[in-house]
């Protein structure tokens, strides 16, 4: 398992670097379907369906409201230039990187190897949540059931994007 | 192990390109790729070795299944990612119309 | 923007039908098989969209689908809070309680009042996705004119 999750992990990462340095945007946005769709098959891998279903409709969705935007729009990137100010960016950067990696390193010196039981909380939303919730499918009673309030927070954020996209894209008054 | 550490890898790739490039389409996409990365460390943490999908049969034996609980906090994650990568692109295509560039730099010094 | 051929325009027609009953199916079998609300509404706002891009803006009318949109993702949003209210009049009187009786599992009518948060759910989302790509295509429309 750790094998072929890595093998489908190194071909996102090629990906998403032929993302950040394609000449043209719409090859781009094609570039970022690769690490979507490599997603839902990682997800598929760790036995998890409920997330795959949903990780295809919204990737799919996603690429059709990037296309809209950017064929509507100049399509080519200009040069990156390689003035001070770039360079500067490019070397701090890397400096970040490497700080960033050694305390990630740090941070999984203790965690178990993959497939091991290491959360705690499983054991109590397990057993008997199919009495107390009466769903048999376990991830929607902890959605709705056991951590309801997540679920609303997560549809007043969705309310909140349609509203805000309606009101930024208003043409009235202009001209 | 190696797995987390790609996963790493993929994020300070998200980030090496929302520092550096200047087109804010490549930002929202380097954006995007954060997040997918993040969803699935989040998804290999709870995984269990022989555990089935979290769907339980009612008159079967007791049976081990994967934690249930990063995928319920996994699911919230994708659907709060397509909001903001919406809203996003609407405040993109705006700004196109307006200054007829996607480059931060030419914006930063036209505005006004 | 123009529509597409009448190959594509026949094929959407079948197809979508099709989608919007497979998004109603994931939505009701929530508590049973994985999906769920949040699955189901972004293939039933998958359908729509399907719609919308074969036949082109000029075909339809579009202020009033934007206007029929939101006002029934608002409404769906204000079902979701109501139901949670009125579990504090049963039982142990907290937020968003399970009251309605749970029946056997496995059956389509149990877990109480999960499936009807399910349903509600996904018409807001479906309205959400909708609502957020009909502006996008009015914006385009109206600025290229």
């Amino acid at each position: 398992m750790e094998l072929t999750i890595s093998i489908i992990l190194g071909f996102m990462i090629i990906g998403a670097i032929y993302a950040l340095h394609a000449k043209d945007l719409l090859s781009a946005v094609i570039a970022m379907g690769i690490v979507g769709y490599g997603l839902v098959i990682c997800f598929l891998l760790l036995r998890a369906p409920d997330l795959a279903i949903v990780q295809i409709v919204v990737e799919t969705i996603t690429l059709v409201i990037m296309v809209a935007v950017v064929l509507d729009s100049t399509r080519k990137e200009l040069e990156p230039a390689f003035d001070r100010k770039s360079l500067f960016n490019r070397i701090a950067a890397y400096v970040i990187f490497a700080g960033l990696f050694y305390f990630f390193l740090l941070a999984i010196e203790t965690q178990d190897p993959l497939g091991m039981h290491s959360l705690g909380m499983a054991d109590r939303y397990v057993t008997g949540a199919v009495e107390q919730t009466g769903s048999v499918n376990l991830v929607t009673g902890v959605l709705f059931d056991f951590r309801a309030y997540d679920t609303l927070g997560e549809a007043v954020i969705l309310y909140t994007a349609a509203l805000g996209a309606t009101t930024l894209l208003r043409m009235k008054g202009k001209k | 192990m190696i797995v987390y550490i790609l996963c790493f890898v993929l994020f300070l790739v998200g980030l090496y390109g929302v520092i550096t490039r200047r087109n804010l389409i490549k930002i929202a996409i380097s954006l995007s790729i954060m997040e997918f990365s993040i969803f699935l460390i989040l998804v290999l943490i709870g995984y269990i070795d022989s555990g089935l999908a979290p769907i339980v049969d009612p008159g079967g034996p007791a049976q081990v299944y994967v934690d249930p609980l990063p995928q319920a906090m996994v699911l919230t994650a994708i659907v709060i990612g397509l909001a903001t990568t919406a809203m996003l692109m609407a405040i993109a295509i705006r700004l196109y119309r307006k200054y007829k560039t996607f480059d931060i730099r030419e914006i930063n010094n036209l505005r006004g | 923007m123009k529509g597409m051929s009448i190959i594509v325009k026949k094929v959407s027609q079948l197809m979508a039908g099709l989608i919007f009953m497979y998004g109603i199916y994931i939505i009701l079998h929530g508590h049973l098989t994985p999906g769920g609300g949040f699955a189901g509404g972004a293939i039933i706002a998958g359908a729509f969209i399907l719609l919308i891009l074969a036949f082109g803006s000029n075909a339809l009318n579009l202020k009033k689908e934007i206007a029929g949109s939101s006002n029934t993702e608002s409404l769906a949003v204000l079902m979701v809070v109501v139901l949670a209210l009125m579990a504090l009049l049963f039982g142990s009187k907290t937020f968003f309680f399970n009251y309605l009786p749970k029946g056997e599992p496995g059956a389509l009518l149990s877990a109480g009042v999960i499936p009807l948060y399910n349903i509600f759910i996904g018409i807001e989302v479906a309205g959400a996705i909708l609502t957020i790509f009909l502006a996008l295509v009015i914006f385009k429309e109206e600025s290229s004119k």
